[in-house]
């Protein structure tokens, strides 16, 4: 039967990346797009790290699909927990059928793993179910610097049923934009175009 | 039959109808008629897959056989499976496949709005997640019917004989057998009648805006889905998806 979510904080991230200067973002700007272990620093080995260390780690954690932005910065990690030596960890999927839902697992398992935890146990939690609204400040910086419009206000039933709000270009600023297809190379994006700088681009859709 | 056993054939209907579909869009793989179009076609498959698998793995947890979602989908042959006949309908030409899909998609979206509120706590959150995914599958293939509907002569013709052709598959929905009135009852399940309302506006009012004839509401309904009754359809659909495990059992990659 479905778990009791009462204690689900309402925001994942109580720890905050780095603010997004020139350097990161030019750094971001050249990221090898398949590798998503880069720039993981953090190291547990003999030691038991406290939650907001291994945040600070998932941080470095990059999405497969978009590896501009961390699992973190999506809000799909929703919950840390220490259960004596175990760590629990909570991820909420982002569409029903995302195909890189394993492949996230495994990553973060990694990862941990990695850094030193050896005993972790991984859920997922479906309810409340993802949205677009838990992505980061930095998560959006990040996508925008990328290329990738982020979404726009919060997933409203408005905003979900066609009264799209104007998405602004991520290349030019321009909000004279016009969408070509509801469905892009991934589940989580729409194609737009703009009409200003005439660059194609994606729409990270609001849901 | 006990509230767990109608409960499991309930969610199993709503798994194989979306697997089923998922399965008849993939079909369009490098074969729809622009990029935009196969991308759209194959996230809509993509999303419904994923609900599917929401769905079967709850059926079999209520099941409580030590089964898994994926003996569920490639084991069972087509008296076994729930999915409603207007999906295992072919894909047709393009006005064929955005029909389907269309009616489909309002059916899925009042119902899964529906369920949103089931007293089971499991159904109404693979509902809400499923819910967000399909607001958008409708809101596509409601602009495809006006789009082909209010298009060129030929495209106004052919949207018109698809939905003339499928019209029949299109009611079995709203027909509540003993497992639906249980579930309703139990307060888990959707009242039907409530749905086909909400359903039979949505489908006027697009048909309408499309410049398109709605066909009688009142017409013959195909129906059988609901008890493993299929059209032939179904068989050819799993010989080609449950190939690799009949052929191969237990094969894993």
């Amino acid at each position: 039967m479905a778990q009791a979510h009462d204690n689900a904080p309402d925001h994942p991230v109580h720890y905050q990346v780095p603010e997004l200067t020139d350097s990161l973002e030019a750094s971001l700007r050249s990221a090898d797009l398949i590798t998503t272990d880069r720039g993981r620093t953090l190291d547990f080995h003999g030691r038991r790290p406290s939650l907001d260390e291994v945040w600070a780690l998932l941080a470095q954690v990059a999405d497969p699909e978009v590896p501009v932005v961390s699992v973190v910065d999506l809000g799909i990690v929703r919950e840390l927990v220490w259960a004596k030596e175990v760590l629990q960890v909570y991820i909420t999927p982002t569409y029903s059928g995302c195909p890189a839902t394993e492949l996230i697992e495994s990553e973060i398992k990694l990862a941990l793993m990695q850094a030193g935890i050896a005993q972790v146990s991984m859920h997922q939690r479906i309810s409340p179910a993802w949205t677009t609204d838990w992505i980061t400040a930095q998560g959006r910086a990040k996508l925008k610097a990328y290329g990738i419009a982020p979404p726009e206000g919060s997933a409203s039933k408005a905003a979900l049923f066609g009264q799209v709000q104007e998405v602004t270009c991520p290349h030019c600023n321009s909000q004279n934009t016009q969408r070509i297809s509801d469905f892009g190379s991934t589940a989580c994006k729409s194609l737009y175009k703009c009409n200003a700088c005439l660059e194609p681009f994606e729409y990270f859709k609001c849901i | 039959m006990t509230n767990q056993e109608a409960l499991t054939d309930y969610v199993l209907r709503l798994g194989d109808s979306a697997l089923i579909l998922g399965q008849r869009l993939c079909e369009w793989c490098g074969r729809a008629p622009a990029v935009e179009e196969e991308m759209a076609l194959m996230n809509v498959g993509l999303d419904l897959i994923g609900q599917a698998r929401n769905w079967m793995e709850y059926a079999v947890e209520l099941q409580g056989q030590g089964q898994d979602a994926d003996q569920l989908a490639f084991t069972r042959d087509a008296h076994q499976y729930r999915n409603l006949l207007l999906v295992e309908q072919p894909n047709g030409n393009y006005a064929d496949t955005c029909a389907r899909q269309y009616f489909y998609d309002a059916w899925h979206y009042f119902t899964l709005k529906a369920l949103c509120d089931s007293s089971d706590a499991r159904v109404a959150e693979i509902a809400a997640k499923g819910l967000k995914e399909v607001t958008y599958h409708l809101r596509r293939s409601s602009e495809w019917i006006k789009r082909l509907g209010d298009g060129t002569e030929q495209s106004h013709a052919k949207m018109q004989a698809a939905i003339d052709e499928i019209w029949t598959y299109t009611g079995e929905a709203f027909i509540a057998d003993a497992v639906d009135e249980q579930m309703q009852a139990a307060g888990i399940g959707v009242d039907l009648a409530l749905i086909h309302e909400q359903w039979r506006a949505h489908v006027e009012a697009t048909l309408q805006e499309a410049t398109l004839t709605c066909p009688d509401m009142q017409a013959y309904m195909q129906q059988g889905s609901k008890q493993g009754i299929h059209t032939e359809r179904l068989g050819f659909i799993l010989a080609e998806m449950q190939f690799l495990q009949r052929a191969y059992p237990h094969s894993t990659w």
